[in-house]
Order: structure tokens, then C-alpha cells, then sequence
């Protein structure tokens, strides 16, 4: 099943043309990584993806819906596109097992006693089920992402975008987050994931998109992409981070 | 001591007025000032417009001329008709509504903009971001300067015995002419205003401190 389809995908701010003309499609379970220099549009690309940015041209189907539509409830669609952000975004006055059953309380209507259990079952899954009393504020940056992954999948989603989830994470903090990552894809999660761990994308990508200059340059599994790049612009980028 | 014991019976009666007067305007200017906000950062070029007015209009006269152009100037029109406490309550609320919907507008502002883009993509609209995410966390953030122009408003409260109404100042000004002992009534009067409005901060930074942002 196709649970994403973007086509010609525009996206300018003011005169700035960021993403210029891209498509892809995204298929159920498949984890795509998002890859390209800063400054490319991966992140513009993957916020147009739950209309975080408005998008100024072509169309973004989710689960066959298209979002460009203003008649879409875009707060529908988002329940089902979990996202995770480079600044975490955890709500600070919010302890951390209030900022997991926030949206199913609030969004969904589910009562407390559930939404806890449930919220208590994913900080397991991400290990942090001892800090559900602590405050953001008190916790390191691995384990503020991890409660934002907790967060953010506490809605039941169908995708997870990851936004750079560990840029601005302590070097030693990645390995945490990744793992929580790596479990979600086993598990079956479509994800979109705009990452700098080319590790990640290697190891974990069914896809890797190369994107620069507003383009999506180059599309391949992640063995042809890393191993055997077609593109001059690919190569280049690649001899600088590998 | 005569004096005191004989002028503070009164100067508790116009106290209580006092009081009533804060709380009710206080309210309803902390209404008028988030609806004013909320005007002004609304997408909607007409509201902020409306707001942007309100705003200049208040800050840019005296607090006593609004109070004149209430009683005296709306009282004058035939369809209005408002007594005095009424007239200074409105007062007080407008004036106090027009500070803070500058204080909370800009607390509303300083919330990063993470939060609301972490709140919308969990699926709430704009309205549970504004309840939930962005509103308890800016009111911590204007706590200190809330405080701040609430005793401001309170002090203006004394402006309104220029119009009758039986507030603390009033009773004060009627106490010092009947005893005749306007340095004791009035150094009295400071005395009872500094008191209240240290009780009020004292109850401010402790709110401050049960809510501190973590």
C-alpha cells in the first residue's frame, strides 16, 4: 500500500524557491532516508510532508488523501504522521508522561487511565519508563528524544517523519536514539527520517533520496546509492561525508 | 491617635470598595487583554487593526481623561446610563485590558516556535495549541510583569474618588477634612495602599515560585 505520494512537490518562501520540483512515493514499511547537504530542502521536504510548511505547489497524498487540498482536516491527517524534531520540542511544563498522553486525551478523547497505560508501555519501549514524573528540564538530550519519539507515538501513527532526531544530540546520546529507531523500522513502521548518520541510512534505509539544490537528485537502495553513485553532485557530496 | 482610631473605621470601608473595584476590573481586563492579543496576533489583517487602535488609543491618553470621557462623556448620551463605580470598574478593566494585551502578546511571542510546530503535528488545532501548549507556558513567562500592572491598575483605582465613588482615596480625602488631621489620614492612606500592594506581590512571587517553568 502506498502511504505517501508526493508529486512535484514546490515550496518557495517569499522569493526563495527551496524545493524546486520533487516526487516520490512511499510505500507501507518502507523506511526512506533523506540525505543532502544543508541547505538542500530534506527538511522543508519532509515538514511539506504533514503541512508544517504550506506547500505552494503539486500534491503530497497521504494514505491516498491529498493535503494540499484546503478541504482536507489537515488535524486528521497529522494523528496519523507522527513527527520528531531535531530540537526535540518536548512541552517544558509538562512532565514527561503528561507530554505523552497529551494528544490522545486532547485529540483522540481517549480517557486517562488508557492513555496512561499506554503511555507507560512506550516509555518502556524507549526506556525512560523511570523519568514519567521528571520534567523535560531534568532529563539529557538522548532522553528528551526518546520521550518525543515516545510523544509522537502515543497517537497510533501510520508514518513517522524524523526530522535530524540526533543533530543536536551529545555524540554518545546518538546510539540510544538510533536504537529506538532501528526497533521501530524492525517493527514495521513506514518512516521518512532526514538524517547526517549515513550509518543509519545504510544500515536501515530500504531507500536513501539524495536531495540538493531543491531537487530529489538521486533515488536508490542504500547499497547502490553509497556504493555506486550515478550523479556528479551525489559523488561529491558523498566523498565529503563518508 | 484620635485621629486613627477614629478615621480608620472608615478607611477600612472604602478599603473593601477599593478591593471590589481591583478584582472585578482586574478580571475583566485580564479578559479584554487575551481577547485583545489574540486579536492582535490573528491572521485576520481587520482584528489586528482593531487591536493595534484600542491599544494606541489607550496607552496614548490619561487614565483620567478615559475616566472623565466614560462617566462625563458617555453618561451624556441618552441611551447610557452608568453610575460611578460602574464607570470607574469599566474604566480600570479597559485601561488595565490594553497593558496587557501587550504583555501577553509578547509572552505568547516568546514561546519558541517549536512548541506550537511539536503540538500541531500531534494533531491539535490551533485553538488546543493556544490552551494547552502556548498559553500556560507564556503566563508563567508574564507572571512578574502581570504583577506588575496589576498594581499599577489598583493604584489607579484612587483616580476614581475624583468621581465619587467611595474608594479608599475618598474616604481618606472626606476623613482628612473631618478631622482635621490631613498629615495622619493620609500618611494612614500610603500606609493602608503600601500594605495591600506588598500583600498582592508577596502573593504574586509565590504563585511565581509554585509554577516556575521546570
Amino acid at each position: 500500500m502506498t502511504m505517501i505520494r508526493v508529486e512535484n512537490l514546490k515550496k518557495s518562501f517569499g522569493n526563495l524557491e527551496v524545493i524546486k520540483d520533487m516526487s516520490t512515493v512511499v510505500e507501507e514499511k518502507e523506511v526512506i532516508c533523506v540525505i543532502g547537504p544543508s541547505g538542500s530542502g530534506k527538511s522543508t521536504f519532509l515538514r511539506c510532508l504533514n503541512r508544517l510548511e504550506e506547500i505552494t505547489g503539486g500534491h503530497v497524498y497521504i494514505e491516498g488523501v491529498d493535503i494540499t487540498d484546503p478541504k482536507v482536516n489537515i488535524n486528521q491527517i497529522r494523528q496519523d504522521v507522527g513527527m520528531v524534531f531535531q530540537q526535540f520540542n518536548l512541552f517544558p511544563h509538562k512532565s514527561v508522561l503528561e507530554n505523552v498522553i497529551l494528544a490522545p486525551m486532547k485529540v483522540k478523547k481517549s480517557d486517562r487511565k488508557a492513555s496512561e497505560k499506554k503511555a507507560y508501555e512506550l516509555l518502556d519501549k524507549v526506556g525512560l519508563r523511570e523519568k514519567a514524573k521528571a520534567y523535560p528540564g531534568e532529563l539529557s538530550g538522548g532522553q528528551k528524544q526518546r520521550v518525543a519519539i515516545a510523544r509522537a507515538l502515543a497517537m497510533d501513527p501510520k508514518i513517522m517523519l524524523f526530522d535530524e532526531p540526533t543533530s543536536a544530540l551529545d555524540p554518545e546520546m546518538v546510539g540510544d536514539v538510533l536504537d529506538v529507531m532501528k526497533q521501530l523500522a524492525r517493527e514495521g513502521m513506514t518512516m521518512v527520517v532526514v538524517t547526517h548518520e549515513m550509518g543509519f541510512a545504510a544500515e536501515m534505509g530500504d531507500r536513501v533520496l539524495f536531495i540538493d539544490g531543491g531537487y530529489i537528485v538521486e533515488e536508490n537502495v542504500p547499497k547502490e546509492l553509497f556504493g555506486n553513485p550515478q550523479h556528479e553532485r551525489t559523488k561529491a557530496f558523498l566523498s565529503k561525508v563518508l | 491617635m484620635d485621629t486613627i482610631v477614629n478615621a480608620f473605621p472608615y478607611l477600612m470601608e472604602g478599603l473593601q470598595v477599593t478591593l471590589y473595584i481591583f478584582a472585578i476590573a482586574i478580571v475583566i481586563g485580564f479578559l479584554i487583554g487575551l481577547i485583545i492579543a489574540l486579536f492582535r496576533l490573528a491572521p485576520l489583517k481587520i482584528l489586528n487593526w482593531i487591536a493595534k487602535i484600542f491599544v494606541d488609543a489607550i496607552r496614548g491618553t490619561p487614565f483620567i481623561v478615559q475616566l472623565f470621557f466614560i462617566y462625563f462623556g458617555l453618561n451624556s448620551l441618552e441611551f447610557i446610563s452608568l453610575d460611578n463605580t460602574t464607570a470607574g470598574i469599566v474604566t480600570v478593566a479597559i485601561n488595565a485590558g490594553a497593558y496587557f494585551s501587550e504583555i501577553i502578546r509578547a509572552g505568547i511571542q516568546s514561546i519558541d516556535k517549536g512548541q506550537t510546530e511539536a503540538a500541531r503535528s500531534l494533531g491539535l488545532n490551533s485553538t488546543q495549541n493556544m490552551r494547552y501548549i502556548i498559553l500556560p507556558q507564556a503566563f508563567r513567562r508574564m507572571l512578574p510583569t502581570i504583577t506588575n500592572q496589576a498594581i499599577i491598575s489598583l493604584k489607579d483605582t484612587s483616580l476614581l474618588s475624583v468621581i465619587g465613588v467611595a474608594d479608599l482615596t475618598q474616604e481618606g480625602r472626606i476623613q482628612a477634612s473631618a478631622t482635621f488631621d490631613a498629615f495622619n489620614v493620609y500618611l494612614i492612606l500610603g500606609i493602608i495602599y503600601f500594605v495591600v500592594i506588598y500583600l498582592l506581590s508577596m502573593l504574586a512571587s509565590f504563585v511565581e515560585r509554585k509554577f516556575v517553568l521546570r
